[in-house]
């Protein structure tokens, strides 16, 4: 039942994707040529499904666990640090290049563009490399890995000597979001 | 470049698509509905969790066209690039900044806004910021 839901979401989550036009590449570019061709489509997108999933959000998370599940499984890192920001700039570049983010790539697989069966397998490498870059910490010295649980969250070991703070976020109050 | 028609009503009735799937994901599996978080439970070094489920989503996504082009009887117009050295860059820097950004556009773009996530807030002007940079750059500076 969970993997039939699963399905069904992939499908309608495709459908919107292909009806909105955000698995044209050439519309997502135009929308980011705000000097030249500049289509407005996709705020339109961004809006709609934001209103509906802000909107359901709100439903949903009174909830005390989902239908299927035993718990909601939500992001609990609230730090804003430099790799999120420099992971993000890359694949807005990424994106700005090819017209394509995760989500439309895949769904464009099976119509088989000669540049959709290269830029998904590049972003599977891609994603692979970033992952890991956190499996090179442990193959050091003993003494020198941390002990704690974080060392089995790929997330916070991808760059473990910084400081697990910023400045948006002070040690001091530690907050999920 | 290929010019696009300006299609509000599509554009929103596809977007609400969206956020009935990430509603509907979250209220009966309790997942955030991040593509690229999804696809990266599939690949090595295999750290995320329920792997099956997330291969039913993806399974699903690749399913859609076939059903659209179903239903509508008309082929998905798409323009892709074909130069392939500027695809596989492009790749590349998704996915590697997809999985050390923890999200894309619609894990940051849709869920992660739709929680108020300062996070996603900051990922998705940043990535919003560096797309509009990559394609006036490429379009007006460079040329292409």
């Amino acid at each position: 039942m969970r993997h039939a839901v699963n399905f069904l979401v992939g499908l309608i989550f495709g459908l919107g994707l292909l009806i909105s036009g955000m698995a044209n590449p050439a519309k997502v570019q135009n929308f980011l040529d705000l000097a030249g061709s500049f289509d407005p489509s996709l705020i339109f997108v961004m809006a709609s499904a934001l209103a509906v999933t802000f909107v359901g959000y709100r439903l949903v998370l009174r909830r005390e666990r989902p239908v299927l599940a035993e718990r909601f499984y939500l992001p609990s890192a609230s730090i804003i640090d430099g790799r999120l920001i420099l992971g993000a700039a890359m694949f807005g570049v990424g994106w700005g290049l090819s017209g394509f983010c995760p989500g439309p790539a895949i769904v464009s697989l099976p119509l088989l563009a000669k540049g959709t069966l290269i830029f998904v397998p590049a972003m599977l490498a891609g994603s692979v490399l970033a992952a890991c870059a956190c499996r090179e910490r442990p193959r050091r010295p003993a003494r020198w890995r941390k002990p704690s649980s974080e060392s089995r969250n790929p997330r916070a070991v991808l760059f473990p000597g910084r400081p697990r703070q910023s400045w948006y976020n002070p040690p001091a109050n530690p907050r999920c979001d | 470049m290929t010019v696009t028609e300006f299609t509000p009503f599509a554009s929103s009735l596809g977007g609400a698509l969206i956020g009935v799937a990430a509603v509907m994901l979250m209220a009966l599996n309790g997942r955030i509905a991040g593509i690229s978080g999804i696809v990266g439970r599939l690949l090595p070094p295999y750290a995320g969790a329920d792997p099956v489920g997330a291969a039913c989503i993806v399974l699903g996504l690749i399913a859609s066209p076939l059903l659209y082009q179903a239903a509508t009887g008309a082929p998905v117009v798409q323009t892709v690039s074909d130069q392939g050295g500027l695809m596989a860059v492009a790749g590349l820097l998704v996915g590697f900044g997809t999985a050390a950004g923890g999200g894309c556009t619609s894990g940051h773009g849709v869920c992660g806004i739709a929680r108020l996530s300062p996070r996603s807030v900051v990922a998705t002007v940043t990535f919003m910021a560096t797309g509009f940079a990559t394609v006036g750059l490429m379009r007006h500076v460079i040329g292409g």
